[in-house]
């Protein structure tokens, strides 16, 4: 490196070859194997592995494809993918139908409360599906759910909702998925201006026509991509869908693939039918990019166009008191039905002096061994995976962003791989690769911080992606002008330009991997519980004041998380998410 | 088509006042533009007008019928306007065909006349052919082609234009400013067209009204509006103009910090002994290196010295300073005549050429930016 102006390709490779200035050792090589090792080890392997069993003879290990015909011609395995259809379109449709005009109140008119409602559909959003479930069988179970007692003593009906149901299920997957129609959908109607329903209006149309046959027609792709987002995380869902589908005898596929897991385990099955789903989900992953891509729905403008709110005089207060419904049934009343079963003796009875008690939290923080490592576990777990994640991730969208590689196509596409693919499946994929010597890590607390990294690895380079893809490479090119090394660059201006991208990253992550059950269920042991696969094994006991206590501590956890990355980034934080 | 009449028309914004009492005649088949810096309160009016908003005081009416005042205001989509947009407001998820029938879906007319009218609206803008495209695959002129025709297309009483191009490129905005003015000869259509840009508004209206801070300045015809401005803001808006400030005298001079400039032309509202603004443009006034270039040398003759010279091409501009004076005037001459900076000459300023304005007290620095950015566009 002599003083002379680089060309860029001499700025290009000397990113990588930093330490070499140092011993004079070119360290880029060990740096790009340990790389690619890791690559391997989080999705590589477990793909092979997936896709190699899918294809192997349960014990002899030969090669077949009676496990794909097994799944399409055994009747109940059928039954288990309809189910799971059914499951996934209703709680699409139902997204639909509540985040759109939820989405277009928030956004276009003059609704009050706007902004609070905005929020609380979001934090309603942070609890997890699981939780949201238990809180459900809670207040709608037959004869025993809160809300049926309430009807007893009102109109004298034990039985008025009962939440195991299909329907059941339906709107409570879609209680907690809507908000990708929701966010989806208002951030394109941000970007639809005033004018273009101004022009209609003008034209003769009215407010409702106007929105109509314009607004939403206009944000259709959003409205679609929306709707299959919800149905992807419907048809991936384990934890809600399985509690309250069980009672009720309905399968669905990721029961399915979990009971092959209980024993005699059947990992050859489980893979097939997770290979499935991964086609599924592919597809509809496709799809969606095709939709979006589709020309003639980029709005255009010359200037970014003004927006005012939209006048719903007295209707205002009717959508007003809808987002409320829904806030109430998504939020305040799961979270009050938990905290009234965990302060209470026995749930069954009335909340009054006597049935008071604060025993369940002591005994899931304190007495009981399992729920205690549990709480434990999640937290190291969680916070190891986010350090994992983020790490790799900053590494790859670094190297992408700024091309310094060939590959960074390929590099760009491999970490984004398991975002179509369901936790179950990536559980099975990593269980058929690590419980077998000589990675034998089954039993281990690494097999879920491997899990969990692989998971969130989408997430994790897609946020430090964005973060790079906003500091103009021009920043460091100008330290490096100025007589900074790359070392010094990094350092001085790099780091503290990525620094709060970084961490929201990192809390994004732990957040996601608190909550993760689906993964966790299919590779946890009796000490590597984690606090969803605890909560998990005390519903099937039926320990619901436990329950409630602990998912009350999960909430904790999470809001917490949400707190302080609110306090250090602002109110971006949960912008994010989507 | 209809006239508009305006009456004491007044919006607040918060504490601050978009519009300020104003009253307007539009007569029937009119193109009327309302010309002024960005924020003057054109915008706001053009909106009262269509509907999308309420007046806090005064009333519009469309022929004889009250169509706004603070009590009621007849909904936009009721009072048979069309309007076109800064940034089109083309749906990019409707083709040509579909954008342009779609006012005339809302009028229940059968689907062949439907079809007989789009044609004939889109063959007017020369869109025939492109009816089927995406808005995505035409060009900014012909995304504004459509717009007109689906503004004509529903027979309005009254055509609306809101900056219509200023997304344009330069040379599409000639074309496009003459495709405006020919539409409306067509169709005789009141129109009444928001613009900032003064060169538009010279060549298209048959009246313009400059507007500033939420008051009218001026309402006249091009040749009203350039040669006889009625105030300061006016003067300084509309065109190159050197402007002056001073007292004028009982002798119908006007005192500019100690040189006495002689005027013939006076708008209303000035008085001897006040405050007044002179104004004169650049290529009213004579320059010569040997002699004073006007027969009688004892009026409004000085010498200067050029402090600046640029070439544009078809023109040069002389910045010169009076002798013994801080006034400074710009002074346009064919290209042809080429002085040096640094050479005294012989200047005349012909007192016909010299309108007496009152003054505007409160031009703001943002808004003289403003009136400077127009400026140099018009060149």
């Amino acid at each position: 490196m002599t003083g002379q102006i680089p060309i860029p390709n001499s700025i290009r490779h000397s990113y990588l070859r930093f330490n070499q200035w140092r011993t004079g050792i070119d360290f880029s090589p060990f740096f790009w194997l340990l790389f690619v090792a890791t690559l391997l080890l989080l999705i590589g392997l477990p793909g092979f592995w997936l896709i190699f069993r899918s294809f192997t003879m349960t014990g002899s290990g030969a090669f077949t494809l009676s496990n794909y015909f097994e799944v399409f011609s055994n009747p109940r395995f059928r039954e288990a993918l309809l189910n799971s259809l059914i499951l996934a379109t209703g709680a699409g449709i139902f997204s639909v139908v509540i985040g759109v005009p939820l989405a277009w109140a928030v956004t276009r008119t003059n609704m009050p409360l706007r902004g609070l409602m905005r929020v609380l559909l979001l934090v309603a959003f942070s609890i997890p599906t699981f939780l949201g479930g238990v809180a459900w069988i809670l207040l709608a179970a037959p004869t025993s759910g809160w809300l049926n007692r309430v009807a007893a003593a009102l109109i004298g009906t034990e039985t008025l909702f009962n939440i195991h149901t299909m329907l059941g299920a339906i709107f409570v997957v879609g209680l907690y998925s809507f908000q990708y129609v929701f966010l989806m959908v208002s951030s394109a109607l941000e970007f639809v201006s005033s004018e273009l329903e101004d022009a209609a209006t003008i034209l003769g149309a009215g407010i409702w026509k106007s929105t109509l046959r314009i607004t939403l027609p206009l944000v259709l792709p959003a409205i679609v991509s929306g709707f299959i987002l919800a149905f992807l995380e419907a048809i991936a869902l384990f934890g809600s869908p399985t509690i309250i589908l069980v009672p009720a005898r309905i399968n669905i596929i990721t029961t399915e693939i979990w009971q092959q897991f209980q024993f005699p385990p059947n990992i050859e099955l489980a893979s097939a039918f997770a290979i499935c789903l991964i086609i599924l989900t592919a597809f509809l992953l496709y799809v969606q990019r095709q939709l979006l891509a589709r020309k003639g729905y980029t709005t255009l403008t010359g200037k970014a166009g003004r927006k005012r709110l939209i006048d719903l005089g007295a209707w205002r207060w009717l959508f007003l008191a809808f987002t409320l419904l829904i806030a109430t049934l998504s939020l305040f009343l799961p979270v009050y039905v938990l905290l009234r079963t965990a302060l209470s003796k026995s749930w069954g009875r009335p909340l009054d002096a006597t049935n008071l008690t604060l025993q369940w939290f002591d005994d899931v923080l304190f007495k009981q061994p399992f729920t205690n490592i549990a709480i434990k576990n999640t937290l190291i777990y969680a916070a190891g995976a986010a350090v994992l994640a983020m790490l790799i991730g900053i590494v790859i969208a670094y190297l992408t962003s700024r091309r310094l590689t060939r590959f960074y196509k390929v590099l760009e596409f491999i970490p984004m791989l398991p975002l179509a693919i369901p936790g179950i499946v990536i559980a099975v994929g990593i269980f058929a690769a690590y419980s077998r010597p000589p990675l034998l890590l089954y039993g281990t607390a690494l097999m879920l911080i491997v899990a969990f990294t692989t998971r969130f690895l989408p997430i994790a380079f897609s946020n430090s992606n964005n973060i790079f893809k906003s500091i103009n490479p021009e920043l460091e090119l100008a330290a490096r002008n100025l007589g900074a090394s790359q070392v010094a660059t990094v350092q001085k201006i790099t780091v503290p330009l990525v620094k709060r991208g970084l961490i929201s990253g990192w809390i994004l992550v732990f957040i996601l991997s608190v909550r993760e059950l689906s993964c966790a269920i299919l590779l946890y042991t009796n000490n590597t519980q984690v606090i969803s696969t605890a909560l998990f094994q005390l519903v099937t006991e039926g320990s619901y004041e436990r329950v409630a206590a602990l998912g009350i501590i999960m909430l904790v956890i999470v809001f917490t998380a949400i707190g302080s990355a609110y306090k250090l980034l602002g109110r971006d934080f949960m912008l994010e998410q989507s | 088509m209809a006239s508009i009449t305006i009456n004491n028309l007044t919006k607040y914004y918060r504490s601050s006042c978009a519009v300020d009492h104003i009253d307007l005649h539009v007569a029937e088949g009119e193109l009327i533009s309302l010309l002024g810096p960005s924020g003057c309160g054109k915008t706001t009016t053009l909106r009262m007008l269509a509907g999308f908003v309420q007046p806090d005081i005064g009333q519009i009416f469309v022929g004889d019928r009250l169509v706004s005042s603070p009590q009621r205001t007849v909904a936009p989509e009721k009072r048979n306007m069309s309007m076109i947009f800064q940034s089109y407001a083309i749906w990019p998820h409707k083709t040509v065909f579909e954008n342009v029938a779609f006012g005339l879906e809302l009028r229940n007319i059968s689907r062949d006349q439907l079809r007989a009218r789009v044609s004939r609206a889109l063959e007017i803008v020369h869109l025939g052919k492109l009816a089927q495209r995406y808005p995505s695959e035409l060009s900014g002129g012909q995304q504004q082609r459509v717009a007109l025709a689906r503004a004509v297309v529903v027979e309005p009483e009254i055509l609306l234009l809101d900056e219509p191009l200023s997304n344009l490129d330069a040379s599409l905005r000639d074309e496009m400013r003459n495709e405006i003015r020919n539409l409306h000869d067509q169709l005789g259509l009141t129109t009444v067209y928001v613009t900032h840009d003064q060169g538009e508004a010279l060549v298209l209206s048959d009246r313009i009204v400059v507007m500033y801070d939420g008051t009218i300045q001026q309402v006249g015809t091009p040749e009203e509006i350039y040669e006889q401005p009625a105030t300061e803001f006016v003067a300084r808006f509309i065109g190159r103009c050197n402007v002056l400030t001073g007292t004028l005298l009982a002798s119908g001079q006007v005192d500019v910090g100690g040189v006495l400039i002689a005027a013939e032309n006076y708008a209303p509202g000035v008085s001897h002994g006040h405050e007044v603004a002179l104004s004169v443009r650049p290529h009213s006034i004579l320059i010569d290196p040997i002699a004073c270039p006007f027969a009688d040398s004892t009026v409004n003759c000085f010498t200067a010295w050029i402090k600046q010279h640029d070439y544009y091409g078809e023109f040069r501009e002389y910045i010169v300073q009076l002798h013994e004076s801080e006034i400074m005037l710009s002074v346009v001459t064919p290209p042809q005549i080429h002085h040096q900076v640094g050479e005294q000459m012989h200047l005349a300023i012909p007192p016909a050429a010299c309108r007496v304005v009152p003054r505007s007290t409160q031009i703001t620095t943002e808004v003289s930016a403003t009136i400077a950015a127009a400026t140099a566009a018009a060149v």
